[in-house]
C-alpha cells in the first residue's frame, strides 16, 4: 500500500510539474503579454513602449529560467503577486478557497444525500413506476447544465415569487453580500447552491441507481430474502452498504467537474470565490494568480482521484493493489 | 400597424406554425421509421420505449430546426434590429411596416433583435459543431484506446499517462486558455488541428488495410478514396487550404472545434481502453490470434465492432454533454463573436437583465435544456435497448 502510494505521488508531482508548465508557456505567449502589458501598464503604449515596460519586468527572459524562478517561489512558499487585485496571491488565493470552501460545503451536504436517496429509491425496485419517474427526474438533471438551471431558479425563486408573493419572500439573486459583512443566509446562499447541486445530483443519482439495481439482483441478498427478512432491512442492512462504494468513487470524481460549475455559478452569481479568481486571472492574463489557480486546481483534481482509488481499495476488500 | 400584445395562446399558437418545416420533416422521418422499425435494427429498437421516442422527438425537432432555421426564423438573428423593440415582452408587435412578420413572439433582447429568432439561428451552430466534434473525438479515442487497451506494457503506460495529464486539467482553465483571440495569433490551434484531424484518416487507412492488405485491387481502391477525400477535407478543415474552397472553417470554429475534441478525446480513450481490456480476453479474440491475423485486424474488425453498443451510446450522451461544453464557452463569451446567436452567448447577455425581463435567457436555456434531455434520453433508450440483446 505504501509504496503504491508514494508511486501514485511521484505520478502526481509529474503531472503538475508539466501541467503548471503547459499553462506558463500558455499565459506568456506573446499576444498574451502585449495584453497583461496594455491593461496593467498604460493602454495607449507603442511597441517599443510594450517591449520596454516587459524588459524591465523581466518578462522577456528565457521561458525555462522564469519557470524555474516561478518554481522555486512555490517550493519556497511565495506564489508571486497579483497584477489584477494588487496584492499578495497566497492571501488573496487563502480568503478566496475558503470562500468556495464555504459554497462546496453547503452543495455537497444537499447534493450527496438527496441524490444517494433518489438513487437507491429507484434502484431497490428496477422497473417500477418509482424507478422510471425517478430516472427521469435524473436524466434531466443531468441535462440541465448551471447556467440553464441557474436561469431558471432565478427567475422563479427571484423573480416570479418576489411578484406572486411579495419581496420578502424572493431570494435573492446575486450572492456577492455572501462574502461581505452580512455573511451567508438562506436568503443569498440558496440559489447558488441549489443550481449547482441540481446538475450534480443527477449523475450520482444514476450511479448510485445502477449499483443498486445490481446489489439487489445478487444471490446474498436473494438468500436474505428466503430466510425471510423484510424488505427494509435488506435493504438498509444488506444492499446499502455494498451498493454505495461505486457511488463514492464517482462523488470523489465529481469534485474536478464541480470545478466548472465553481466557475459558472460564481460568475453567475457574482460570488467572490475561487472561480471567479480563476475567471478574472485569465482574463486579464494575471500569470501568478492564474498558475496558483490551475496549481490549485489541479491539486485538488489529483488529490480527489488518489482518496477515491485508496478509499475504493478499502471499502472493497475484493480489490488488492499490485 | 396598431396590434396590441397578444398572450400566450396566441404566441405559442404562431410558433407552431412557423415551425411548420420541421412539423412536416418530423411526421415524414418518425412515421415512416415507425413503421419500418422492425428492420432498422438499433435504431427501430428506440420506437420500443416512450422515453425513446420523446428523446427522438425532441433531437429531430433541433436538427430540422437547425436544417431549416432560415425559413423559420422570421427575422434576422444578427442584422434585424427594429426601433422601440429593446427588451420587448413576448407577443409585442413590430411597428414597422417592412418588418417581414407581425410580431416578436419571444420578445426582444437587449439590442432590439428578436429572441425567436435567434433562438432558432442559434441551433445552427450547436448542431455543426457538437455532434462533428465529438465523432471526431471518438475517431481519436478509439485510435490510440485500441492499441492502449490490447498491447498494454509500454505503449499503455504513456498513453493513460497523457490521456490523464488532458484529464487533469480543469476543462474551463483550459478553453480559457486555448480559445483566445490571442492564441488564434499563435500557430498553436492549427499546430493542434493538424496532429488532432490526421488521426481520422490514419484510423481509416488502418481500418481498409488491415482488412484488404491480401487483395491489393480492392484496397488501393479504398486507400485511394481515403486519401483523397481525406486529403480534402484535412488541408480544407485544418488549414482552410482547401484547393476547391467548399470546406473551410474559420480561425474562430476552428479553434473551439479543436479544443473541444482534445478535451474530449482522453475520456473516450478511456472507456475504448477499458472495453478493450474487457473484449481481449473472449474466445474470438483467441481464435483470431491462432489463425495467425495481425493485431490491427483483431483491434478494428473484432474488438470495435463488438465495442460498438456501448460506444453508440456514449456518443449521444457525449454529444449532449459537447453541446453543454459549446453553451459553456458562449456563456464565457469565449470564440464566439459577440453578435453571434449563440445559444450560451444569448443565455449570458440576458441573465444580467434578468431583474427587469425573464424571456432573453430563458429561451435560450430552455432551447439548450431540451436539446441536451433528448439526446439523453436517446441514450437511455439505447443503453437499455442494447441491454436487452
Amino acid at each position: 500500500m505504501l509504496s503504491f502510494i508514494l508511486r501514485r505521488l511521484g505520478v502526481m508531482i509529474l503531472t503538475m510539474l508539466v501541467l503548471t508548465a503547459v499553462v506558463f508557456f500558455l499565459s506568456n505567449l506573446e499576444p498574451n503579454l502585449r495584453k497583461l502589458a496594455l491593461s496593467d501598464g498604460n493602454m495607449r503604449m507603442t511597441d517599443a513602449q510594450i517591449e520596454q515596460w516587459l524588459d524591465n519586468r523581466g518578462y522577456n527572459r528565457p521561458f525555462v529560467v522564469r519557470y524555474a524562478d516561478w518554481l522555486g517561489g512555490v517550493v519556497q512558499g511565495d506564489l508571486g503577486f497579483s497584477t489584477r487585485f494588487k496584492k499578495p496571491v497566497l492571501e488573496l488565493l487563502g480568503e478566496r478557497l475558503a470562500a468556495t470552501g464555504a459554497l462546496m460545503f453547503w452543495v455537497m451536504i444537499t447534493m450527496v444525500p438527496l441524490a444517494l436517496l433518489i438513487g437507491v429509491l429507484a434502484g431497490m425496485r428496477e422497473g417500477t413506476g418509482t424507478d422510471r419517474s425517478l430516472s427521469v427526474l435524473s436524466i434531466g438533471s443531468t441535462a440541465t447544465p448551471e447556467y440553464v438551471s441557474g436561469i431558471i431558479f432565478t427567475v422563479i425563486f427571484a423573480s416570479l415569487f418576489g411578484e406572486w408573493f411579495g419581496k420578502e419572500w424572493a431570494l435573492n439573486g446575486s450572492a456577492a453580500s455572501a462574502t461581505g459583512s452580512k455573511g451567508i443566509t438562506f436568503n443569498n446562499f440558496a440559489l447558488p447552491v441549489m443550481t449547482m447541486a441540481f446538475y450534480g445530483m443527477g449523475y450520482i443519482a444514476r450511479m448510485t441507481r445502477a449499483s443498486m439495481a445490481e446489489v439487489m439482483t445478487a444471490q446474498y441478498i436473494r438468500t436474505a430474502r428466503l430466510k425471510g427478512v423484510s424488505f427494509r432491512n435488506i435493504v438498509v442492512k444488506h444492499a446499502l452498504r455494498n451498493a454505495l462504494i461505486a457511488p463514492f468513487t464517482v462523488i470523489m470524481l465529481q469534485f474536478p467537474w464541480l470545478l466548472t460549475g465553481v466557475v459558472i455559478v460564481e460568475s453567475m452569481f457574482n460570488y467572490k470565490g475561487f472561480g471567479l479568481a480563476l475567471v478574472q486571472a485569465a482574463e486579464n492574463n494575471d500569470i501568478d494568480l492564474l498558475m496558483a489557480c490551475s496549481l490549485a486546481s489541479v491539486a485538488v483534481v489529483l488529490i480527489t482521484q488518489l482518496i477515491s482509488d485508496i478509499g475504493y481499495v478499502y471499502l472493497n476488500p475484493r480489490i488488492r493493489v499490485k | 400597424m396598431d396590434a396590441d400584445i397578444i398572450g400566450f395562446g396566441s404566441i405559442f399558437a404562431r410558433a407552431f406554425v412557423l415551425f411548420w418545416p420541421v412539423w412536416a420533416a418530423l411526421a415524414v422521418v418518425m412515421g415512416v421509421s415507425f413503421a419500418m422499425r422492425r428492420r432498422l435494427g438499433l435504431y427501430g429498437q428506440v420506437y420500443d420505449s416512450w422515453l425513446g421516442i420523446v428523446g427522438l422527438f425532441l433531437v429531430l425537432f433541433w436538427v430540422f430546426t437547425a436544417l431549416f432555421a432560415d425559413v423559420i426564423a422570421p427575422f434576422d438573428a444578427v442584422e434585424g434590429v427594429y426601433s422601440g423593440m429593446k427588451k420587448a415582452v413576448p407577443g409585442t408587435p413590430v411597428a414597422s411596416d417592412s418588418a417581414p412578420y407581425d410580431y416578436f413572439l419571444f420578445g426582444g433582447d437587449n439590442l432590439a433583435r428578436d429572441v425567436f429568432s435567434r433562438m432558432v439561428e442559434g441551433s445552427q451552430t450547436v448542431l455543426a459543431i457538437a455532434p462533428a466534434a465529438t465523432i471526431f473525438a471518438f475517431m481519436v479515442g478509439i485510435t490510440l484506446g485500441l492499441p492502449a487497451g490490447f498491447y498494454g506494457g509500454r505503449t499503455d503506460t504513456v498513453l493513460t499517462f497523457l490521456a490523464n495529464l488532458v484529464l487533469a486539467f480543469p476543462v474551463i482553465l483550459l478553453f480559457y486558455l486555448l480559445v483566445t483571440p490571442g492564441i488564434r495569433e499563435t500557430p498553436i490551434p492549427t499546430a493542434m488541428a493538424a496532429v488532432l484531424f490526421l488521426i481520422p484518416i490514419v484510423f481509416f487507412v488502418m481500418f481498409f488495410y488491415s482488412r484488404y492488405a491480401t487483395r491489393p485491387d480492392v484496397l488501393y481502391i479504398q486507400l485511394a478514396c481515403v486519401i483523397v477525400l481525406g486529403g480534402w477535407l484535412y488541408s480544407g478543415l485544418a488549414f482552410n487550404l482547401d484547393p476547391l474552397g467548399i470546406v473551410g472553417m474559420d480561425p474562430n470554429t476552428l479553434n473551439i472545434f479543436v479544443s473541444v475534441v482534445f478535451v474530449n478525446s482522453p475520456t473516450v480513450f478511456r472507456i475504448v481502453r477499458g472495453l478493450t481490456l474487457d473484449i481481449k480476453t473472449r474466445d474470438y479474440v483467441a481464435a483470431a490470434q491462432t489463425r495467425g491475423e495481425r493485431p490491427w485486424y483483431i483491434m478494428l474488425w473484432e474488438i470495435l465492432p463488438n465495442a460498438r453498443g456501448p460506444l453508440i451510446v456514449d456518443l449521444c450522451l457525449r454529444i449532449g454533454y459537447t453541446t453543454i461544453l459549446l453553451g459553456t464557452l458562449g456563456f464565457f463569451g469565449l470564440g464566439v463573436s459577440p453578435e453571434s446567436p449563440d445559444w450560451g452567448l444569448s443565455i449570458n447577455e440576458g441573465r444580467k437583465l434578468w431583474r427587469s425581463v425573464e424571456h432573453i435567457a430563458l429561451v435560450p436555456a430552455l432551447a439548450l435544456m431540451s436539446l441536451v434531455l433528448g439526446l439523453n434520453l436517446l441514450a437511455d433508450a439505447l443503453r437499455e435497448q442494447s441491454l436487452k440483446d
